[in-house]
């Protein structure tokens, strides 16, 4: 898929054997187990999540299988002042960048309380009406930038929401305003069950940044030294004025597109085990023992404690009760009008005050 | 005859336009090779080709204005939103150029296109998977809304919306995509639009409504007879633009009360379009005041409290009582469904 005029960054193969230079902070040893410990820790949640669905305790969930290495070397990229407008796959990202396993839950099963993340604060929702996210990021990176901030806008698609034309439209007023906003796409392969060849005849998504004087460049999404160092200089320029960028990361969508949806239907099953051989966390998992900086044993402790974490969120969601019967009206308007009192009281009338699952 | 079920019936029609109608086209996301997320047209890429089952590029815009062009050039274009939610971003097509492209040109072009999407709440779906906004499409001069509460009008009304020489937004409640199978003919039989279906006669109360609402509105109806001795008559009002009204006045005119039930809000939403006209036309047979019963003006909550958004029979069979005991308050108390 790479073009010649589109720059490709890679740094780990699959085989986790090393192309090129590594830039120098694949050589610190906290910072590249911590995204190690992110991308297991998503993996993880991720199933738990399907199993979960599976049995009836969760609602539809969109698994990120197989992408991880983006989503966490993308958030690992951002500060905490960043802000980031992700879509409903962004989950793993959201992780990294301090929203809660049972927060995650909660939104998963449609408890509006999972949008009220206790960090970051200033991060948006997940986006589920697509593309729609691009624009609120370019705002943001507008009102940053009136106030003098170094903060820098980061937002997510998917290779078929870069067909909409919000996404177009966001990425030319950021260029207009050279606003600090990064744009990325998880070209996963993937929009449900439309390959990315029916979804654009332009040979990169990466190009599409040209139309619009956005610089725009791939990168193997499948290796995380090679997302997290593309993001942290694009996000770098931005913080000093050097206005948006666009990232293409190429990943494998390793699973159904949620799990409402069955790939079997359309996916070549050869196709899928080709891509699995091409999965991120193997690669990163030889390079940290070519270094010596992990082995079996850590492997093991670290399991051990992101299940132990995991299940104690699931509990904790599974415990929680359910919002008060009158939330659904006290979020409408910063002040309760006199015209929705009446429903209200209905509301309560028939459901009772509390939250008390009913 | 055969046993199917209001997707299946879907299916069925959609089939059934394109072997008659080399014109029909069907184009949206993920509908060919995967056969809709639904499954509404499963098959019918293997069966028509790829040029005539159409996998789109994601864009609802471009969806609904290719439509347009396809229209004028003679095709009859069936185009999918895969959710109501997710139509928005096709409305200035529709409304901008769908809708009036037949006025502007004093009818020189016009546009016999099929919108169809799935819609309303109770799948447990995620944000934006629950929308119920037919009084935005109704608000529109130039489409009709129509809307199959059974897999037989699912089949008549669609075969009718894809013949019909003008827009159609064809809504499809997704709660009973799968609730009933019913068995129906596949005969090419179209049903009429513009008209509404009296689904139950009765004299003390008129209960109109569409949509998945006609489950729970039907299910009240039988226990106002058997429990309280309330007669009911039910009205799927099945196309709300244009609207025959003059089924819901006759009505009226005998049982002098009308309880109006729908899934969307309450401001704005349909039902007040049909009282106002009840209170224009029909204000001397009324008995009572006109009831409504429908969702509450808030975004619908999540999966979690879906439910208590979601009308009920409980809520149907109350503001029914209220209506045929006027001016008195119904004496003995409500009975009261477990709550979901
Ligand atoms: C505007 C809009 N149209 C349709 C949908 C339904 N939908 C949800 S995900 C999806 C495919 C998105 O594919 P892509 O952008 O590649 O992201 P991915 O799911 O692969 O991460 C579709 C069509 C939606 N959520 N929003
Ligand atoms: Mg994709």
């Amino acid at each position: 898929m790479a073009d010649e005029k589109i720059p490709y960054t890679q740094y780990l193969q699959a085989d986790g054997s090393v192309v090129g230079n590594l830039p120098e902070f694949a050589e610190d040893q906290e910072l590249v187990l911590a995204l190690y410990r992110h991308m297991n820790r998503a993996r993880r949640f991720d199933t738990k999540a399907v199993a979960m669905q599976r049995t009836g305790r969760l609602p539809t969930f969109p698994p990120a299988l197989g992408q991880e290495a983006f989503h966490v070397g993308f958030a690992s990229a951002m500060s905490a002042d960043d802000i980031l407008f992700p879509t409903y796959r962004d989950g793993p990202a959201q992780m990294v960048r301090g929203v809660q396993l049972e927060e995650l839950l909660l939104f998963t099963a449609g408890d509006e309380r999972g949008s009220d993340f206790q960090v970051p604060r200033c991060d948006f929702p997940q986006a589920i009406p697509i593309a729609t996210q691009t624009a609120h990021a370019v705002g943001a990176a507008y009102a940053m930038k009136l106030r003098g901030e170094k903060s820098v806008a980061v937002t997510t698609i998917g290779d078929g929401g870069s067909s909409k034309g919000d996404f177009y439209e966001a990425m030319n007023f950021a260029g207009v305003w050279q606003a600090p906003v990064i744009f990325l796409i998880n070209n996963n392969g993937w929009a449900i069950s439309t390959p990315r060849d029916r979804q654009s005849a332009a040979p990169t998504l990466a190009q599409k940044g040209d139309a619009v004087g956005v610089p725009g460049q791939q990168v193997d999404g499948n290796d995380v030294l090679a997302v997290y160092h593309v993001v942290s200089e694009a996000i770098a320029a931005a913080r000093s004025g050097k206005g948006p960028a666009l990232i293409e990361a190429l990943t494998h969508r390793l699973t159904d597109h949620s799990t409402a949806d069955d790939a079997s239907r359309y996916r070549d099953a050869d196709l899928l085990s080709e891509q699995w051989k091409e999965e991120p966390m193997i690669r990163l998992r030889t390079y940290l023992s070519n270094q010596g900086w992990w082995g079996k044993e850590d492997e093991e402790s670290m399991l051990t404690e992101l299940d132990q974490e995991i299940e104690r969120a699931v509990e904790n969601f599974e415990a929680s009760d359910a919002p008060e019967a009158a939330a659904m009206f006290d979020y409408m308007y910063a002040e309760l009008p006199a015209d929705l009192m009446a429903q209200r009281a209905e509301v309560i009338a028939a459901h009772g005050h509390e939250g008390d699952g009913s | 005859m055969t046993e199917v079920t209001l997707v299946q019936a879907v299916s069925m029609a959609l089939a059934r336009a394109m072997e008659e109608d080399e014109n029909v086209v069907l184009l949206g996301e993920d509908v060919g090779v995967n056969g809709g997320v639904f499954r509404a047209t499963k098959g019918l890429q293997k069966k028509f080709g790829s040029e005539r089952v159409i996998d789109t590029p994601l864009a609802e815009a471009a969806i609904a204005g290719v439509a347009v062009g396809m229209a004028a050039q003679g095709l009859r274009p069936v185009a999918e939103f895969q959710f109501m939610g997710f139509s928005y971003p096709g409305l200035d097509q529709i409304i901008c150029h769908a809708s009036r492209l037949r006025n502007r040109t004093r009818g020189r072009l016009s546009c016999p296109i099929v919108y169809r999407a799935p819609y309303g709440g109770g799948i447990h779906g995620p944000e934006h998977h629950s929308e119920s906004t037919e009084a935005l499409y109704a608000h529109i001069p130039g489409l009709r809304v129509v809307i199959p509460s059974s897999p037989v009008r699912a089949y008549g009304l669609l075969l009718a919306a894809i013949r019909d020489p003008d827009p159609v937004i064809f809504l499809e409640p997704k709660r009973i995509y799968r609730a009933v199978k019913q068995d129906v003919e596949d005969d090419g039989e179209a049903l009429p639009l513009d008209l509404c279906f009296t689904l139950r006669d009765g004299d003390d109360v008129t209960l109109v409504t569409w949509g998945a609402a006609v489950k729970e509105t039907l299910a009240a109806a039988e226990t106002l007879d058997s429990r309280y001795d309330i007669d009911a008559a039910v009205i799927d009002v099945a196309t709300l633009t244009p609207l025959d009204m003059d089924t819901i006045l006759a009505s009226v005119e005998k049982t002098g009360r009308c309880v109006i039930v729908h899934e969307a809000p309450s401001t704005g939403g349909f039902g007040a379009e049909i009282a106002a006209r009840l209170a224009e036309r029909g204000l001397l047979s009324l008995l009572s005041p006109i009831e409504r019963v429908t969702g509450y003006d808030v975004v619908p909550p999540g999966a979690r409290t879906e439910h208590r958004y979601l009308i009920n029979e409980d809520r149907i069979i109350a503001a029914a009582r209220r209506a045929v005991f006027f001016p008195e308050a119904p004496t003995e108390q409500d009975h009261t469904m477990e709550d979901a």
